[in-house]
C-alpha cells in the first residue's frame, strides 16, 4: 500500500480509526481512504479526527506565553511532537473484494494495523458509479453532524469528476429520495455542495 | 426510446385513470391535456390520454417552507425528486406484443399496467397504428395536437349511426362539417341531403376572416346538387341553383303544422282543428281550403260543424297566414320539388338545400321537417322491400340539419321524425349529421344514441354535460373540453375512431388543400382532359 498514513487502531464493523504516523497528518474531513482485512480492502469516509496527548493522565498546558508564534512553541520543546498523536475516525461505506466493489458493509470488520492510505483518483471514480453509500453516510449515528461529512465527502469527490456539477446534481437528486421526509436537512446539505 | 421516457405510473384504476409521475427531466410544463402517451407494461403496451395535470411534493413541508428556489442548483435538484409532477392518464387502447394481437391491432384497454410501468409519450408511428392511413374508407380529418400524423376517421362506420358536431358559435363546426360531408360524398360512402340555412355548404363559404372558401358544389361537381328556395338570393349571390324548390299546398301535411305549433305560436286545439280540416277536405286539399276561408256565414257553419271554437280558429288562421307568407310555398307549384330531391338522392346526387334569405325558424322546421318525412318513408319501403327480396339495400343517407335542438329537444323529439331517426333509422340506412351550438337542447335519449361526436370549444357546464352523456371517463373528457382553443381544436369520440382524440381540424380553404382532398381544380381537370384526348389521337 502506497503513501500509507497511518495504521488501524480501533475497528468495528460500521466504522475503524486510525492512528496517524505524523502529527496533524489525518485526511481532511469527508476524504475517502481505504485499509483491509485480508483480501477485502475496505472503504471509509473520515468523519472525525482528534489529536490528544499520549498518556491519558497528561494534559497538555499552554505554553507559548513568551513566544511569538505558535509553531516556536514545538521548536523550542521538540519532546512535545511525539507525546502527542493525531487519530481519526472513518465510517465503513463500502468494500472491494477481487474486482467487485460494493456499497455496503464488509462482512468483517478490519484488522488492526492495517495501514490506511487515501483513495486515488481512479478508484474514487470507480466506487462513484453508485451513489448507494450515501445511504449509510446520512443514516449511521456519529459523532458530529452526519449532513456536514455527507458535503465534505461529496464536495471532495467532485473534484475528481470529469463533470463536477452534474455528478453534485446526480448526489443531490439522490439525496432528495433519501432525505425526502426531512427537506430541512436536504437543504442545509445542498447548500453546502452547490458549485 | 428513453429519449421520451416521461415518468412512471405509481398508482391508478382503470376506471378512474393512472397516476404518472413525471421524471425530473420531464418538465410540467411541456405536457398538455389531450396528448397521448403509451405505457410500457411487462406483456402489453397501454395508449392513453393525459387527461390532468398536477404538481406534488414529497413531503408536505415542501410546500409550507419552499426551499430556496432562486438558486439554480437546488431548483434542479429537487424538481422531480422532492417536488414533482404528475399527470393523470386515462388508458384508452391495449397493444400486445406477442404476432396475434399485433394483427387484431388495438383492442379496448382491459386492465392497467403494473405499479412503475415506464411512461413514454406516443410517437408517430404509435399514433399511425392507431388513427389508420388514409384509404377507401379511411378519411384524413385533422391532426393530433403539436404532431404531423394524420387522424383518420373510418367514414363507413361513421355514417352508420347519427352524429353529432358541437360547439360555440364561431369555433369551426360548419369547417369541420363541410370536411366529413366532402369525404363522404368523394369517397361514395354515403350521399347526403343538407339542410343549409345559411347558405354556407352550396356554392361558397366564408372563413372567420370573411376569406372565401369553396363550397362542396365546386367541388364535388356533378356529386352534389344545389337546390334553394330563394332563387333571388342565388341570382345575386351569383350562385347557379341546379333547381328552384316551390312547395305546393298540397305537400303541406297536418303533422307539419303540428311540429311548428311552439313556432307558430298554436295552441293544443288548433293543432286537433288541423287535422280536422284535413279530414274535412281532404289530404291534398285541405290547407288552401283552409287559407280560403273568407270568414262569413259559411265559416261559422262549418266550425260549429266540426266543434272548433272561434278563438281556436282565429288562433290557427293567424297561424297558417305566417305560412302562406313563405314565398316558396304556394298554391300551385310549378313542379314537385320532394319528388325531385327524393330522385337525385336515389341516384346518388348529394342534395345541398339553401334557404337563401328565408332563414326564418318557420321555414326552417317546415321544410325539414316536411322533407326528412318523405325521406323516411321512402327509405323504409326500400329498405324492407331489399330485405324481403335480398335486393340492394338503398345507398346510406345522411341528413345534416344545423340548429338541431330545435327538432330535437326534449318536448318534440318524441314526436318529430328526426327523433325517429336519430333513434331508429340506422336500420333503414338513414342517419343524421347534426350540427349545433347548444348540445344541452337536444334530447338526452337522442344523444345517448349518436355514434361519433366531434365537439369544440363548450362552456356552458350543461352542455358539456350532454355531450358526453353515456360517455365513460366523463370528467376527464370534460377538462379536456374546457381547455380546448377557440378555434379549429375539436375533441372527436366515438364508433368512427378506436379512442377520443384532440385534433386540430385539417385545412380547408386554400388551393393546396383543395388539392390534397383530391380534387383537382378546374385548369388542371382541362389540361389532362387535352393529354387525355391527345394519348388517344
Amino acid at each position: 500500500m502506497s503513501d500509507k498514513l497511518g495504521e488501524v487502531i480501533e475497528a468495528s464493523t460500521a466504522e475503524f480509526t486510525a492512528e496517524c504516523y505524523e502529527l496533524y497528518s489525518a485526511p481532511a474531513l469527508g476524504s475517502l481512504v481505504k485499509t483491509s482485512d485480508g483480501d477485502v480492502q475496505i472503504y471509509g469516509v473520515v468523519y472525525n479526527t482528534t489529536t490528544e496527548s499520549m498518556d491519558p493522565g497528561r494534559r497538555p498546558i499552554a505554553r507559548g506565553k513568551h513566544e511569538k508564534d505558535a509553531s516556536d512553541i514545538y521548536r523550542s520543546s521538540p519532546q512535545l511532537s511525539v507525546l502527542f498523536r493525531t487519530n481519526f475516525q472513518a465510517l465503513v461505506i463500502g468494500h472491494k473484494i477481487t474486482d467487485d466493489v460494493n456499497r455496503y458493509l464488509p462482512p468483517r470488520p478490519a484488522r488492526i494495523h492495517s495501514f490506511v492510505c487515501e483513495l486515488d483518483e481512479g478508484e474514487i471514480k470507480d466506487f462513484m458509479l453508485s451513489l448507494d453509500f450515501l445511504y449509510i453516510l446520512a443514516s449511521t449515528p456519529i459523532v458530529g453532524s452526519n449532513d456536514e461529512v455527507v458535503a465534505a465527502c461529496l464536495r471532495n469527490v467532485s473534484k475528481v469528476q470529469d463533470d463536477s456539477r452534474a455528478f453534485l446534481l446526480k448526489a443531490g437528486k439522490e439525496l432528495a429520495v433519501l432525505l425526502s421526509a426531512e427537506p430541512h436537512r436536504l437543504e442545509a446539505i445542498l447548500r453546502r455542495i452547490r458549485p | 426510446m428513453t429519449e421520451d421516457r416521461l415518468g412512471i405510473v405509481v398508482a391508478g384504476s382503470l376506471t378512474a385513470g393512472l397516476e404518472v409521475k413525471l421524471d425530473s427531466s420531464a418538465s410540467v410544463e411541456d405536457m398538455a391535456v389531450g396528448r397521448y402517451v403509451v405505457i410500457e407494461g411487462q406483456k402489453s403496451s397501454l395508449f392513453g390520454m393525459i387527461t390532468d395535470i398536477s404538481l406534488d411534493a414529497a413531503n408536505q413541508q415542501m410546500a409550507i417552507t419552499p426551499p430556496n428556489v432562486s438558486d439554480p442548483f437546488i431548483a434542479e435538484v429537487v424538481s422531480g425528486t422532492a417536488v414533482f409532477g404528475k399527470i393523470k392518464v386515462r388508458p384508452e387502447l391495449y397493444m400486445g406484443s406477442d404476432a396475434i394481437s399485433l394483427l387484431d391491432g388495438p383492442q379496448p384497454v382491459k386492465t392497467v399496467p403494473s405499479h412503475y410501468s415506464k411512461v413514454r409519450s406516443a410517437t408517430e408511428a404509435d399514433m399511425e397504428r392507431i388513427f389508420g392511413a388514409e384509404g377507401a374508407k379511411h378519411f384524413y380529418v385533422g391532426n393530433p395536437l403539436d404532431m404531423e400524423i394524420k387522424v383518420c376517421l373510418n367514414l363507413e362506420e361513421f355514417v352508420k349511426r347519427s352524429n353529432g358536431v358541437f360547439g360555440k358559435s364561431g369555433t369551426g363546426k360548419t369547417f369541420l362539417t363541410r370536411i366529413l360531408l366532402s369525404g363522404i360524398i368523394q369517397k361514395d360512402i354515403a350521399t347526403s341531403l343538407i339542410f343549409d340555412m345559411h347558405s354556407e355548404y352550396g356554392w361558397e363559404g366564408t372563413s372567420e376572416h370573411s376569406k372565401k372558401v369553396k363550397g362542396l358544389k365546386q367541388l364535388l361537381q356533378s356529386k352534389l346538387a344545389v337546390f334553394t328556395l330563394d332563387e333571388e338570393n342565388a341570382r345575386r349571390r351569383k350562385v347557379s341553383a341546379d333547381y328552384i324548390v316551390e312547395i305546393g299546398y298540397d305537400e303541406i301535411e297536418p303533422q307539419d303544422v303540428e311540429m311548428l305549433a311552439q313556432t307558430l305560436n298554436l295552441t293544443q286545439p288548433a293543432c286537433e282543428a288541423v287535422y280536422q280540416f284535413a279530414r274535412e277536405f281532404g289530404d291534398g286539399k285541405w290547407l288552401a281550403s283552409a287559407l280560403a276561408l273568407e270568414g262569413g256565414e259559411e265559416t261559422r257553419g262549418l266550425l260549429d260543424r266540426l266543434n272548433i271554437h272561434e278563438s281556436t280558429y282565429r288562433n290557427l288562421r293567424r297561424g297558417l297566414d305566417k305560412l302562406s307568407r313563405l314565398p316558396f310555398l304556394t298554391g300551385h307549384a310549378r313542379d314537385n320539388s320532394v319528388k325531385r330531391i327524393l330522385e337525385y338522392l336515389e341516384r346518388g346526387v348529394s342534395v345541398v338545400l339553401e334557404f337563401g334569405r328565408y332563414t326564418d325558424i318557420v321555414a326552417y322546421i317546415l321544410v325539414a321537417n316536411l322533407l326528412t318525412r318523405r325521406i323516411y318513408d321512402r327509405y323504409r319501403e326500400r329498405t324492407e322491400r331489399a330485405m324481403g327480396s335480398d335486393g340492394v339495400q338503398p345507398q346510406p343517407l345522411v341528413i345534416t340539419i344545423e340548429e338541431a335542438h330545435k327538432f330535437l329537444n326534449p318536448q318534440v323529439a318524441n314526436q318529430t321524425i328526426f327523433g325517429t331517426i336519430a333513434r331508429e333509422m340506422r336500420k333503414y340506412n338513414v342517419t343524421l349529421l347534426v350540427v349545433d351550438q347548444r348540445p344541452s337542447g337536444i334530447d338526452e335519449e337522442v344523444m345517448s344514441q349518436f355514434g361519433t361526436k366531434a365537439t369544440y370549444l363548450l362552456d356552458n357546464e350543461r352542455d358539456v354535460d350532454n355531450v358526453l352523456m353515456g360517455v365513460s371517463g366523463k370528467s376527464e373528457l370534460r377538462t379536456v373540453i374546457s381547455k380546448l382553443e377557440n378555434k379549429q381544436q375539436t375533441l372527436i369520440f366515438g364508433h368512427a375512431l378506436p379512442l377520443p382524440v384532440v385534433i386540430k381540424t385539417r385545412e380547408y380553404g386554400s388551393a393546396e388543400s383543395y388539392q390534397e382532398f383530391g380534387f383537382a381544380d378546374a385548369a388542371a381537370l382541362k389540361r389532362k382532359a387535352e393529354q387525355d384526348k391527345e394519348e388517344l389521337w
